[in-house]
């Protein structure tokens, strides 16, 4: 089987589904001759061309408000937002309009449209070029949210959202772009949408976590596996729709919960994940539904002394580990 | 919509510059004076308490119908917003469906009872939902010319708005564009010279919206609302211009609000008796049925012909959408999602419909 990196699982991935659906086109800033500021899209213009790759203007609104007209009249945009930090501009078309459509027009219009973006820390981003902000989108129903964290899942998980018929947030870790290799076959498989993967399997502790911190979780748990305690590690994939029954399933045998996540911790996904946990498993708990996350500050500082300390990594995780296994 | 044969012996010379005969001049003005009559029924509806808010096309009706009357049915779109009564009607909404959208019944085909009134749309009619926060609706109608364009459907889109709304960002980042792309799409702004109670002098830093559109290279047209026809050559123009691969043009149409900004404004309040005044002396129905009786198109006949008609058919709207049911609290969490989702649970009180357990924890 190749293996690939993960921006490479999502450039051949567009590419496949390009070519087999002419309904798809792709469009946001720079990914046209350039292929895209991290070249996810390199290739797809010469390609394809003018019509299907699109190098908009710096306007983020009209990209996702231009992608939902698209959309309504025939065609599956999948647009780039070149940083995750700069979706903000788009908000109000993310929230207000595709995440309402379906809904407020009671079914008669529903938007098969895609929004990728590159997010995370790690990278010396700093404030602006780090940002992790699912658990904004994550509130609004209306929207999927999906952050794949191996070549693989990015790949199936690509192809599902594409060919989703609701609007799909599909985040990016940029630090995982290059750095993270993993086996892809070429074949048309799809992992659908709305499922959890147990990445490893444990009894005295569940870790879950997505995107970056799903390999950072793993990591964590094999260093204190060495120490005599079993981590199982669910790896969400999709954000929302939730997989409450993997990870209930998962709590419910271990007994203990660790929540993993990149973004500021007050308000962050995770949260909505440990309340989930504490209200339908508490039965089976027998530790307190725990939190790592990153530290409750405005962005992720430049400095690489600032930064390290700023980001969740294996050792806290591990750390965090160790105090719930005590319980 | 556009003419397709005249009647010669018995047409008027009023529509003839645009290929509009008597029939067709007689089917616009009965649009106009339909989309007035429904829209004056529903503030009784609103004072009699049958109905809770009502947000208005009076005064933007000429406006409306005259620029729709240019688009073709079934196979254009358009992005309309809250004030599009007649532009909606003219595109193939009826009375009835209007009317169920006041009541937010079931059957509404806008939205099923989940949105405000005004904020109308039809998939069968190529009329996108409308929402509440203004302007987004430029870049769906700009997207929807884009892939008119990609698809060589020989589409044009539409988007309508106020002045006020003209403002937001998305209109620059929409025009913008739609310009650089030369899409099929025309920008219709309804000047009626209010943002609620903000008059236009201190919203816009131009006299007239049009002036942007030469910031963007594009046509910039201003035109009298209360002229029917005039509206209908603008759009007109701006339509073939759209189809042939010339790009958009904004055509921005002075119009009057006749009533509040909604039923829950008070518009006395900041706006003067004379200003009142002129705008009703701007009002295009009685302009378009004084240049139609002069034309010898509206007889005395006619008119009370129309007016009949017009009366049953508000009347028969009304009693329909009054006997509708409602939609099922157990049909609120359908159509989130294209699928339903065992993840996304309905609340603990579930909804106390016979056939229909409570929720997880539920009573
Ligand atoms: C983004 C946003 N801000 C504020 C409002 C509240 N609001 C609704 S209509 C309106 C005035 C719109 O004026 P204009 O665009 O001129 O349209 P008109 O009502 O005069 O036809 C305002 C402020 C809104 N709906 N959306
Ligand atoms: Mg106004």
């Amino acid at each position: 089987m190749p293996t690939r990196t993960f921006i490479e699982a999502i450039r051949a991935t567009l590419a496949d589904e390009m070519r087999r659906d002419e309904s798809i086109i792709v469009l946001g800033e720079d990914v046209g001759k350039k292929g895209g500021v991290f070249l996810a899209t390199d290739g797809l213009w010469a390609e394809f061309g003018d019509d299907r790759v699109i190098d908009t203007p710096l306007t983020e609104s009209m990209i996702v408000g231009a992608s939902i007209g698209a959309a309504v009249n025939g065609l599956r945009p999948v647009a780039e937002i070149q940083f995750a930090d700069f979706i903000h501009p788009a908000f109000n078309q993310i929230v207000s309009e595709a995440a309402r459509m379906r809904y407020r027009s009671n079914n008669a219009v529903g938007l098969p449209m895609t929004i990728r973006a590159p997010y995370g820390g790690g990278v010396h981003g700093a404030l602006y070029h780090s940002q992790s902000v699912e658990a904004f989108f994550c509130h609004v129903p209306g929207l999927k949210i999906v952050i794949p964290s191996t070549p693989y899942d990015a790949r199936g998980l690509l192809r599902s959202s594409i060919r989703d018929d609701d609007p799909v947030l599909f985040f990016e870790h940029k630090k995982m772009y290059r750095s993270v290799r993993g086996e892809v076959p070429d074949t048309d498989y799809v992992v659908p949408l709305g499922r959890a993967a147990i990445t490893r399997p444990g009894s005295q502790v569940t870790a879950i976590a997505y995107g970056l911190m799903a390999h950072y979780a793993l990591e964590a748990a094999d260093r204190v596996a060495e120490e005599g305690i079993s981590v199982e590690v669910v790896d969400l994939r999709t954000l929302r729709p939730l997989d409450k029954e993997t990870v209930l399933g998962s709590v419910r045998k271990t007994g203990k919960c660790l929540v993993v996540y990149e973004d500021n911790r007050f308000g962050g996904y995770g949260a909505e994940v440990a309340a989930t946990v504490a209200e339908e498993a508490f039965d089976y708990l027998d530790g307190p539904v725990t939190r790592i996350a990153g530290p409750d500050i405005p962005g992720v500082p430049y400095n690489h002394v600032l930064e390290d300390w700023f980001m969740v990594d294996p050792a806290k995780i591990a750390a965090a580990i160790r105090k719930l296994a005590a319980y | 919509m556009t003419a397709t044969g005249h009647r010669a012996k018995t047409s008027s010379q009023l529509g003839a510059d645009v290929g509009l005969d008597d029939d067709q001049l007689r089917a616009m003005y009965r649009m106009v004076a339909l989309a007035r009559a429904i829209d004056e029924r529903m503030w009784v509806l609103n004072r009699a308490g049958r109905i809770p808010f009502v947000i208005s096309g009076q005064g933007h009706e000429g406006a409306q119908v005259g620029v729709t009357w240019a688009l073709r049915k079934g196979h254009d779109w358009i992005a309309p917003y809250y004030r599009s009564i007649a532009m909606c009607m003219t595109f193939g909404m009826n009375a009835r469906d209007i009317m169920l959208a006041q009541y937010a019944r079931a059957s509404d085909p806008s939205s099923g009872g989940r949105q405000m009134p005004g904020h109308y749309g039809d998939r069968r009619h190529n009329l996108l939902s409308v929402s509440s926060p203004v302007a987004t609706q430029i870049l769906h109608a700009v997207g929807i010319a884009l892939a008119a364009k990609i698809r060589h459907t020989d589409q044009v889109a539409l988007a309508a708005m106020g002045e006020g709304s003209s403002n937001q960002g998305d209109v620059h980042e929409a025009l913008n564009f739609a310009a650089i792309h030369r899409l099929p799409f025309v920008f219709l702004v309804e000047n009626n010279g209010y943002a609620i109670s903000v008059p236009a002098a201190m919203e816009i830093s131009v006299p007239d919206v049009a002036q942007r559109a030469a910031g963007y290279g594009i046509p910039g047209v201003v035109v009298d609302g209360s002229d029917v026809l005039a509206c209908y050559r603008a759009a007109l123009t701006a339509v073939e211009r759209a189809r042939a691969g010339e790009g958009p043009t904004l055509i921005e149409a002075k119009v009057t609000r006749l009533t509040g900004h909604s039923s829950d404004d008070q518009q006395t309040k900041y706006r003067t008796e004379e200003d009142l005044a002129a705008g009703k002396r701007s009002d295009a129905l009685p302009h378009f049925r004084d240049q139609l009786r002069a034309a010898g198109v509206l007889t005395a006949e006619v008119e009370a012909a129309l007016t009949d008609e017009i009366s049953a058919l508000v009347t028969d709207a009304t009693d329909f959408a009054e006997a509708e049911p409602d939609p099922l609290p157990s049909s609120a969490m359908r159509w989130v999602y294209a699928e339903d989702w065992p993840s996304e649970t309905p609340p603990p009180w579930g909804f106390g419909e016979p056939g229909h357990d409570a929720g997880p924890g539920g009573t």
